[in-house]
C-alpha cells in the first residue's frame, strides 16, 4: 500500500512498487489526462508536478513516491480551465491533435513558477516536450501570453487589496 | 408537404449524447460510444428533445445545432472547418454549434448517406465541401419551410439569420429550435441553391476550433483513455521481423503474475497478454518467452535494399513512365552542359505521439470497436473481417485520433488484432494498446526511394531536357494492389511529376522524362503525411537549384524561366520571395533557399533562411511560406497546420530515418528515432493566398517545400548537396 497525495487529496494505491505513477495516475485513479506515448521518458506527454517541478512519471516507480510530496496533473492543474496557460492556449487556439498537450502545459506550468517572465531561451531549454502536430509556435506564444496574463491578474490582485 | 414519420430504426438514431449519457457515464464528450449497445446496456433511452433535419444536422429544442462530420479530427481542423461549411449555409448560431461523428455502420444502414469517411490525402474538407454545404442548405430550406407552415405565409417572405426565422410583414419569429422537430417530418427540397463565395459569412473567417477546451485539461478523451465497464486491456508483440511467424510461447511462464488473465496467439504472428491493467499486460508480456518462425527476410538489410535499388536507377526491368515529353535522351545528348545527381529518401515512422490502440467486445452476434481511426469504413470492414460476422452486425465507434498522418487511415492492422483479441473473450470488452516500441517496429512507413536526374542546359543556360528515374518502394503494390495502373503503374509514386492534376509539376521542361523501377521490399509501406511528394519535391527543387548553379543563374530567376505556364505557382513562390527579401542582404552567416511545388491540388512555396557554423551545426531562422489553397475555409487553421507540416517535414529532414537490420527495424523508440524539439523550431511567416476557383488541400501541401528550402539554403551557406537524409548523419561542416 502506498500513500500519495495527488491533486491535493491524499490517496492509498495497492499496486506492485515498480509500477510507474504514469499508470498509477491513468489505471488505478482514472486520471488519463496523463498520457502514454514513449514509455522511457523522453516525449513528456506524461509530464506531472511533484512539488511543483516537471517530472516525466513513466519513469517514477510509485516507491520512490511519498505522501509528503505534491504531485500535480493536468485534472488538478485548475479548476475551471482558467490557469493562465489553459486561458492563453484557448485564445490562440494551440492544440491540435492535442494528444502531447497535458504534458506541454504542465511543462510550461513549471517554468512559469520558476520564471514568471521566461525568455525564448528559457523556453527552448525548459520545454523539451515532442509534439509531432508542430504547435511548438503558438506553444512559444502561449507561454509568452501565459506570463502576460499572471502579470495582470497580480496586478488587479493588489490593486484591489 | 409532410412525409411520414420516420422509422423506429432512424429514430434510434436520433439519440443526442446529453441523453444517453445517463445510460453509460463515462464523464466522456464520446456521443457515439454511447449509442452503442453494450455500452448502453441495451436499455436506450430515446430523446424527443433532438430532430435529425437530415443527416448533417440535428438541432435540439434549446437551439443547440449538432452538426455530424464523417471525417476524423486529428489535429488537421477539419471538424472546425466543416462545420462552419454546414453552418455556412444553414445560417445557425456559430456559438450553439457542437460536433458529433455518424458511425460507418449508420452510414452503412442508411445508405452511404455520409458517403466518404475516408480522411486522408488533404481532402476532408476540399473532398466534400459540395454535399456538406448542401446538407446544410437543405436543413437551412426545410427549418424556413416549417416556420412558414406554422405561420401560413409563403416561405419566400421568411428570412433567417443566426438560428432566428422572421417573418418582417407579421412582425413574427422563431428559432431553429422550436421548428425543428417540425422540419424534420418535412420532404427535401428537390433543388437547392448554395451561396456564391463572396456571400459566405463563416468560411474564411478564423473562427476558434471547436474541440480545444478538452485538450486543455486532460478531458479528451483518445482511444488510448478509454475506459469500457469491465474492460481488461492487451499488450502484444509481432514478429519484429517482417514477414515472421508466431512460433511459439511459454504462457505458464507468466500466467501467474499480477493481473494476467490470458496469453493468446494473436494472428499468425503475435502474442499478446490480456490483464486487468495495461500496465501489468506490459510487465507480463517483457517476461513471456517467445519463439518465432523468422521467415524469408531474415537476411533483408538497408544495405541489400540500397543494392536492389541502386540496380533499379539503370535497369530497363519493371519500369513505368509516369510522364515525358519531347525526347529527353536526344536534348541530354545535346546538351551543351550536363548535370547528374542520385539522392536517397529513407524509410520513415508515422510516430503518431498516440501509440496504436483499439478497443473491442465481440459475442455471436455483435461486434463493436471503438478506435482512433482516419477510415471509420477500412475500420468497420477490418473489424467485420476479423469477427467472422456479417458487417452488419458490426460497428466502429470512432475517437479523435491523437495523431495520424497516414497511419491510422488505409491499413486498420490493430483494429484488426483488437478484435481477433476480443473474439476470444466473448463479451469482454478488451483495450489493446500498443507500446511505442511495438509502433516502431510495425509501421507502414514512408517509403524508400532513390533517385537518379541528368539535365541539360543550352548556350544560353536554359534547362533543355531532363530524365528523372525515380527506383524504389511503391505504397499502392504495398497496400492498395487493386489501384495500380492496369501496366502496373503506381501513379501516386509521381506525385509533384505530373504533366497535370493535382500534383502537376510547376515547370514547363522542353524535354521529359520521368521514370519509376519499382523495387519492392517486404517492409510494408503506406501513405505518410505528404506520401511521396515528401521526397519527389526534394529531388526536383534541389536539382533546379543543382541546374541553376550550373547555369550561374539567381535561383529565382532560373525558376521563373520554366514558370511561365504556371502563373499560380509562380505568384506563391513570387510572394515568399518577395517577403523573404530574395536579392537583399541577410544577417552574416545567414543563406537563403527556395522551393515551390503544387501537390494535393495546391500551390505552395517557402523561402528558408539558414546558417551553418564552422562545427556544422545547422540552424534554421526562419521560413516564410505562402499557399493558395483555392479557398481557405479558416485562415488562422491553415496557419497552424502549415507551422505544423514544417515541423513534421523537418522532423524527417533532420532526423526521420528507419533503417532494417536482420529483417526488421532498428530504431525503436525517440530516443534512436528523435523529433525536431522547440529549440530547434524556426520562426515561421505564413502567407494564406486564395485565389479563387478551386479547392486545394492544406494538411499536407506546406510539408513538400520545407525540406527543399532549407537544402538548398544549406548549399548557400556550405557549398554543398546533401543528397541523403536524414541530415543527422551528413558533415555539414562549410567546406
Amino acid at each position: 500500500m502506498f500513500k500519495l497525495k495527488i491533486n491535493g487529496k491524499p490517496i492509498n494505491i495497492d499496486v506492485e512498487g515498480s509500477t510507474p505513477l504514469l499508470w498509477v495516475l491513468r489505471e488505478q485513479l482514472g486520471l488519463t489526462g496523463t498520457k502514454y506515448s514513449c514509455g522511457i521518458g523522453i516525449c513528456g506527454s506524461c509530464t506531472v508536478h511533484i512539488n511543483g517541478e516537471a517530472v516525466r512519471s513513466c519513469t517514477v516507480p510509485v516507491s520512490t513516491l511519498n505522501a509528503s510530496q505534491d504531485i500535480v496533473t493536468i485534472e488538478g492543474l485548475s479548476a475551471d480551465n482558467n490557469h493562465p496557460l489553459q486561458q492563453a492556449w484557448k485564445e490562440l487556439d494551440v492544440p491540435q491533435c492535442g494528444y502531447c498537450q497535458p504534458g506541454m502545459i504542465m511543462s510550461a506550468a513549471a517554468l512559469l513558477k520558476t520564471k514568471p517572465h521566461p525568455t525564448d531561451f528559457d523556453i527552448d531549454a525548459s520545454i523539451t516536450n515532442i509534439c509531432r502536430c508542430g504547435t511548438f509556435n503558438r506553444v512559444r506564444k502561449g507561454i509568452h501570453m501565459a506570463a502576460e496574463i499572471s502579470q495582470k491578474n497580480q496586478k488587479n490582485k493588489r490593486g484591489g487589496a | 408537404m409532410k412525409k411520414q414519420r420516420i422509422d423506429v430504426s432512424r429514430r434510434d438514431f436520433l439519440i443526442h449524447s446529453t441523453v444517453v449519457g445517463a445510460g453509460f457515464s463515462l464523464g466522456l464528450i464520446l456521443p457515439v460510444a454511447s449509442r452503442s449497445a453494450f455500452a448502453a446496456g441495451g436499455a436506450v433511452p430515446v430523446s424527443s428533445a433532438a430532430s435529425e433535419v437530415n443527416a448533417w444536422v440535428e438541432i435540439l429544442a434549446d437551439d443547440t445545432v449538432v452538426i455530424r462530420i464523417a471525417r476524423s479530427e486529428m489535429g488537421q481542423g477539419t471538424l472546425t472547418g466543416l462545420a462552419q461549411m454546414v453552418a455556412e449555409e444553414l445560417e445557425c448560431d456559430w456559438s450553439k454549434v457542437t460536433t458529433e461523428y455518424p458511425t460507418p455502420g449508420e452510414n452503412l444502414a442508411r445508405d452511404k448517406v455520409w458517403r466518404s469517411f475516408s480522411t486522408g490525402g488533404s481532402q476532408g474538407i476540399r473532398g466534400s465541401h459540395d454535399y456538406v454545404r448542401k446538407g446544410g442548405a437543405v436543413a437551412r430550406h426545410m427549418l424556413i419551410q416549417a416556420a412558414a407552415e406554422q405561420w401560413d405565409v409563403p416561405m419566400e417572405e421568411c428570412s433567417v439569420a443566426n438560428s432566428v426565422i422572421t417573418h418582417k410583414s407579421s412582425g413574427r419569429s422563431t428559432t431553429y429550435g422550436k421548428v425543428a422537430a417540425l422540419a424534420a417530418e418535412l420532404f427535401p427540397p428537390e433543388h437547392i441553391e448554395l451561396k456564391a463565395p463572396k456571400d459566405w459569412k463563416l468560411i474564411g473567417k478564423p473562427v476558434k476550433r471547436l474541440d480545444t477546451d478538452d485538450k486543455l485539461n486532460g478531458k479528451q478523451v483518445f482511444g488510448a483513455d478509454l475506459q469500457l465497464p469491465g474492460m481488461l486491456n492487451a499488450a502484444i508483440k509481432a514478429c519484429p521481423i517482417f514477414g515472421g511467424k508466431l512460433k511459439l510461447f511459454d504462457a505458464s511462464k507468466v500466467s501467474n503474475m499480477p493481473g494476467v488473465r490470458k496469453v493468446l496467439k494473436v494472428g499468425d504472428n503475435a502474442v499478446a497478454v490480456v490483464a486487468d491493467t495495461w500496465w501489468h499486460a506490459k510487465t507480463a508480456l517483457d517476461s513471456l518467452p517467445v519463439n518465432w518462425d523468422e521467415g524469408p527476410n531474415v537476411s533483408m538489410s538497408s544495405a541489400s535494399i540500397d543494392e536492389v535499388l541502386d540496380q533499379g536507377l539503370t535497369s530497363s526491368d519493371k519500369v513505368f513512365v509516369g510522364n515525358q515529353n519531347g525526347d529527353a535522351g536526344k536534348a541530354l545528348k545535346g546538351a551543351v552542359k550536363t548535370v547528374q545527381a542520385t539522392y536517397r529518401y529513407p524509410y520513415q515512422n508515422h510516430a503518431t505521439m498516440e501509440p496504436m490502440n483499439a478497443t473491442a467486445v465481440w459475442t455471436k452476434d455483435k461486434c463493436e470497436v471503438w478506435c482512433p481511426t482516419q477510415n471509420g469504413e477500412v475500420a468497420l470492414e477490418a473489424a467485420a473481417k476479423a469477427s467472422g460476422l456479417d458487417i452488419k452486425q458490426c460497428d466502429v465507434y470512432k475517437i479523435h485520433l491523437g495523431g495520424g498522418f497516414g497511419r491510422r487511415g488505409a491499413v486498420h492492422d490493430f483494429v484488426t488484432q483488437a478484435v481477433q483479441i476480443a473474439k476470444q473473450l466473448p463479451g469482454t470488452p478488451v483495450k489493446l494498446l500498443w507500446t511505442r516500441e511495438e509502433d516502431m517496429a510495425h509501421g507502414f512507413y514512408h517509403p524508400i526511394t532513390k533517385c537518379k536526374l541528368v539535365g541539360g542546359l543550352d548556350e544560353k543556360g536554359n534547362l533543355s531536357g531532363l530524365h528523372v528515374r525515380i527506383s524504389g518502394q511503391s505504397i499502392l503494390a504495398s497496400i492498395r494492389p487493386q489501384w495500380l495502373a492496369s501496366n502496373g503503374a503506381d501513379m501516386i509514386t509521381f506525385q509533384g511529376f505530373h504533366a497535370e492534376g493535382d500534383h502537376a509539376m510547376s515547370y514547363s521542361v522542353p524535354n521529359l522524362l520521368v521514370e519509376h523501377a519499382m523495387r519492392n521490399q517486404a517492409v510494408p509501406v503506406g501513405f505518410w503525411r505528404g506520401v511521396n511528394i515528401n521526397q519527389n519535391a526534394i529531388y526536383t527543387e534541389c536539382f533546379i537549384d543543382e541546374l541553376a548553379h550550373a547555369a550561374k543563374k539567381d535561383a529565382l530567376e532560373f525558376r521563373r524561366q520554366l514558370m511561365k505556364d504556371h502563373p499560380q505557382s509562380l505568384a506563391v513562390l513570387n510572394a515568399v520571395a518577395k517577403k523573404s527579401g530574395w536579392g537583399t542582404a541577410t544577417a552574416k552567416g545567414v543563406h537563403r533557399g527556395l522551393a515551390v511545388t503544387k501537390t494535393f491540388g495546391s500551390y505552395v512555396a517557402a523561402c528558408a533562411e539558414v546558417s551553418v557554423d564552422k562545427k556544422g551545426k545547422l540552424k534554421i531562422h526562419r521560413i516564410v511560406a505562402a499557399t493558395d489553397p483555392g479557398y481557405a475555409v479558416n485562415p488562422q487553421q491553415i496557419e497552424a497546420q502549415v507551422e505544423g507540416s514544417f515541423v513534421y517535414g523537418l522532423s524527417a529532414l533532420l532526423y526521420g530515418e528507419c533503417t532494417i537490420k536482420d529483417g526488421a527495424v532498428e530504431e525503436s523508440n525517440f530516443h534512436n528515432y528523435p523529433s525536431l524539439l522547440m529549440a530547434e523550431m524556426p520562426e515561421v511567416e505564413v502567407m494564406v493566398m486564395p485565389s479563387g476557383g478551386f479547392w486545394g488541400g492544406i494538411g499536407e501541401p506546406t510539408i513538400a517545400v520545407a525540406a527543399p528550402a532549407v537544402l538548398n539554403g544549406i548549399f548557400a551557406a556550405t557549398g554543398k548537396r546533401i543528397r541523403e537524409f536524414p541530415l543527422v548523419n551528413a558533415d555539414l561542416r562549410p567546406g
